[in-house]
């Protein structure tokens, strides 16, 4: 009740002196993200209106000149459709393979630790480092893969498998999945441990077996994580770049490039500052867009 | 902990905070000859010229030779390293913007991006220094170095005609091949061919004996249109080549369509290595140098990455096949590396008595001997090692989209590029290549003459 009525207190000139010394305690975060987070977010802004070079001191108003080319741009529109093609793999197969490990490893097995910190190397490595590694695998001439699939009598099967289209953007999506499942399997993890066994005695008591728990206490219980590794997934996979760079460089011609890497182009390949800030805006906003939609609908099943 | 001691302490944190990012932004914003680089323990003594580069290679030679400068002439050079090199590029453009440029540096981009430095009055105009004394330091490159680093009158960029950049040294791309698997495969070592039939010959003979042909870093399309440059410099010559870029020629014209042709030519013979058209050219060079594929296509720098990776390596260099009897051989090439003086510098006279203390013989050969790249000078390229000798000797043969008064578009350029992978790969027809290069290249000269008859 007291903190009530202090809440409600009027201040008075009196204690400006304190209420300054409260703010001085925010200003130097509030200067650092006005100066490194918001200035820079609002210049992208401001930049994808003009046209220009990256070093010319005049910046041409363009309006929306550089959004309506976007939208006409085909190969960005395909860049999406890649992306989101590896998003689609590492939603369901990536997500699916974390869960899995997260659920056997939280039966308290032996050596459980040891599983944990295995699963999680992936993501501690470099992209490039892990695509690098991954080519060799891919490699057309002396592959893991291929050596793999003569030994298995499959020999008709080897390829270059980053050079064929029809190859190319699934392997780069493989490569991807690996590195990736270790952070989905983590909050995974720290979600099924957030679970109070109580409610698994509860429902123990109750007669329910193993299938029944995990439909009926497990998935409802995780919706909120599930929710967050699936936006954390979509987001970090829509924004893929270092495994491409390392492996295919956005090709055979445009079959693996995505968006960061039509930026890229836009930006450091034909020095189009304002067409590229043009291009993150609307991929910005597509990725505000999925991520609500995501958030709409999770709220929705949580209530269903 | 009263009240009072919590304000106070808070006082003095925010005050301390704020001192630290003062000095922190202070210290972004520092620049030109005062400027330290990171990781050095000791302060250095104040530098008469700051030179920003990134060529982690040729750092040590850099230093060294910075300081028989010091020695010689009691002026301090401060070489900056700033490396990888789109770092480095992206550094050079940020401090164009808050004008902090060095001296001297470099412009990592192409040729328009070097017109925007220019024009927006960050690169001095060197022509006069060059041309002085019966044009002494100009006669002392390699012309088509040169060329590179020069606007002429009427540029399409609308530069004002000059030299507006020092090659510091000057590279090529031809054909390395490894002469040991040549005559693993009944090929003699010492016969490369001469031909694209001779080629094509050596390519097949080569897949006959299990043997990878060509391989190179097209996974970046410059690599792959530096050889489309090349077949097209053979087939149409300079004038054709312009006219196209001027967009008097369109891509369907017959001899384009050849050009791309032969890529496909190329790999239905086995020449090309499989997955070549993802290949980096870290990658390409690995397998070059361990003897796993006979033909490489890469650039002067080989000479020194081979050396690296497999000192033993047995290789010899040969010129792009020939296509046509019409027009000369091309090479893709021109200056390696180059400097420019920072045109709002105070120490331009200091930067520029430096660097051309820097091109005369003795330090151009020092840096050849150490970090075996093929220098800009003339002289000095007489006594070099004999595989850098034939990159030296093919400089004649040296061109460059540069060295044309037009260039192309850069959407036309990627096009070029990614669809040659396709065609390599069987998933797009030379035609449709051509007719895709056609509309692009409508499409950009439409928005051209619109800008131009903006006025913009």
């Amino acid at each position: 009740m007291s903190a009530v009525l202090e809440l409600k207190k009027k201040y008075t000139w009196k204690d400006a002196p304190d209420m300054l010394t409260s703010y001085l305690f925010i200003v130097p975060a509030l200067v650092i993200f006005l100066l490194f987070g918001l200035y820079p977010f609002l210049q992208v802004f401001w930049l994808s209106v003009h046209s220009w070079d990256g070093i010319s001191a005049v910046k041409e108003f363009v309006g929306l000149q550089n959004f309506i080319e976007v939208i006409r741009d085909q190969y960005w529109w395909q860049a999406m459709k890649q992306a989101g093609y590896i998003a689609f793999l590492a939603l369901t197969f990536q997500n699916a393979l974390a869960l899995i490990l997260a659920l056997l490893v939280d039966q308290d097995i032996r050596g459980g630790n040891a599983f944990r910190v295995i699963f999680y190397l992936p993501p501690v490595l470099s992209g490039i480092v892990v695509g690098l590694i991954w080519g060799w695998i891919y490699d057309g001439n002396y592959g893991l893969l291929n050596k793999v699939l003569e030994v298995f009598g499959q020999g008709q099967f080897a390829r270059a498998w980053l050079a064929d289209p029809k190859t190319a953007l699934t392997c780069v999506g493989i490569i991807h999945m690996w590195k990736g499942f270790g952070w989905g399997f983590v909050i995974l993890l720290a979600g099924l441990q957030g679970i109070p066994r109580e409610l698994y005695e509860a429902a123990d008591v109750d007669g329910a077996g193993s299938w029944h728990k995990f439909m009926h206490v497990t998935i409802p219980m995780m919706i909120p994580v599930f929710v967050l590794v699936m936006i954390l997934t979509i987001l970090g996979t829509m924004q893929i770049f270092d495994i491409i760079a390392s492996t295919t460089n956005g090709g055979p011609g445009y079959a693996t490039e995505v968006p960061v890497t039509r930026i890229l182009a836009s930006m450091l390949g034909s020095s189009r500052f304002g067409y590229s800030c043009a291009q993150a805006v609307v991929f910005g906003v597509i990725l505000l867009i999925i991520s609500l939609t995501q958030l709409h609908l999770s709220k929705k099943m949580k209530q269903a | 902990m009263s009240g009072k001691a919590v304000r106070q302490y808070a006082r003095m944190s925010c005050a301390g905070i704020l001192l630290a990012m003062l000095c922190g932004i202070g210290g972004c914003s520092g620049s030109g000859s005062g400027t330290q680089p990171s990781g050095k323990k000791e302060p250095a003594k104040k530098a008469d010229v700051v030179v920003w580069h990134w060529m982690s290679d040729r750092d040590a030679v850099f230093q060294e030779l910075a300081k028989q400068y010091e020695g010689q002439t009691g002026q301090v050079v401060d070489f900056q390293l700033f490396a990888p090199s789109e770092a480095y590029s992206n550094k050079v453009r940020a401090s164009a913007q808050t004008k902090t440029l060095p001296d001297i540096f470099g412009i990592l981009a192409e040729t328009r991006d070097f017109a925007s430095f220019i024009k927006a009055g960050f690169v001095e105009n060197l022509t006069p220094a060059m041309e002085a004394d019966n044009s002494q330091w100009k006669k002392a490159f390699f012309e088509k170095a040169l060329a590179m680093e020069t606007f002429v009158e009427g540029n399409q960029f609308n530069v004002n005609p000059g030299i507006y950049g020092v090659p510091i040294d000057v590279m090529n791309i031809q054909f390395f091949y490894n002469k040991d698997l040549f005559a693993q495969a009944g090929l003699d070592p010492e016969k490369p061919p001469l031909t694209f039939e001779e080629f094509i010959a050596v390519g097949k003979k080569l897949k006959a004996a299990n043997i990878q042909g060509l391989v190179s870093g097209w996974s970046e399309i410059w690599m792959i249109n530096c050889l489309a440059d090349n077949f097209a410099w053979n087939l149409m010559g300079r004038d054709k080549i312009t006219a196209t870029l001027k967009g008097d020629v369109p891509y369907s014209d017959p001899d384009w369509i050849r050009v791309f042709s032969l890529f496909k030519e190329m790999q239905d013979a086995g020449v090309l290595a499989t997955g070549m058209i993802t290949m980096v050219n870290k990658h390409a060079e690995q397998t070059f140098a361990n003897g796993k594929a006979a033909i490489a296509f890469n650039g002067t720098w080989g000479v020194n990455v081979y050396r690296g990776m497999n000192p033993k390596l047995n290789y010899g260099v040969f010129l792009p096949p020939k296509i046509s009897d019409k027009y000369p051989v091309a090479v893709w090439g021109g200056a390696g590396s180059s400097f420019k003086i920072n045109a709002l510098s105070a120490q331009k006279e200091k930067a520029l008595q430096f660097l051309r203390w820097m091109t005369e013989v003795p330090q151009q050969k020092l840096l050849a001997d150490k970090t075996m790249n093929l220098p800009s000078n003339k002289e000095s390229a007489a006594d070099i090692i004999p595989a850098l000798k034939q990159f030296s000797a093919a400089m004649e043969y040296a061109v460059h989209p540069s060295q044309l008064p037009y260039s192309e578009f850069p959407r036309v350029v990627e096009a070029m590029g990614k669809g040659i992978q396709l065609i390599i790969i069987g998933s797009k027809t030379t035609q449709e290549l051509a007719a895709e290069l056609v509309a692009l290249k409508q499409e950009e000269m439409k928005r051209l003459e619109a800008k131009k008859a903006a006025g913009k």
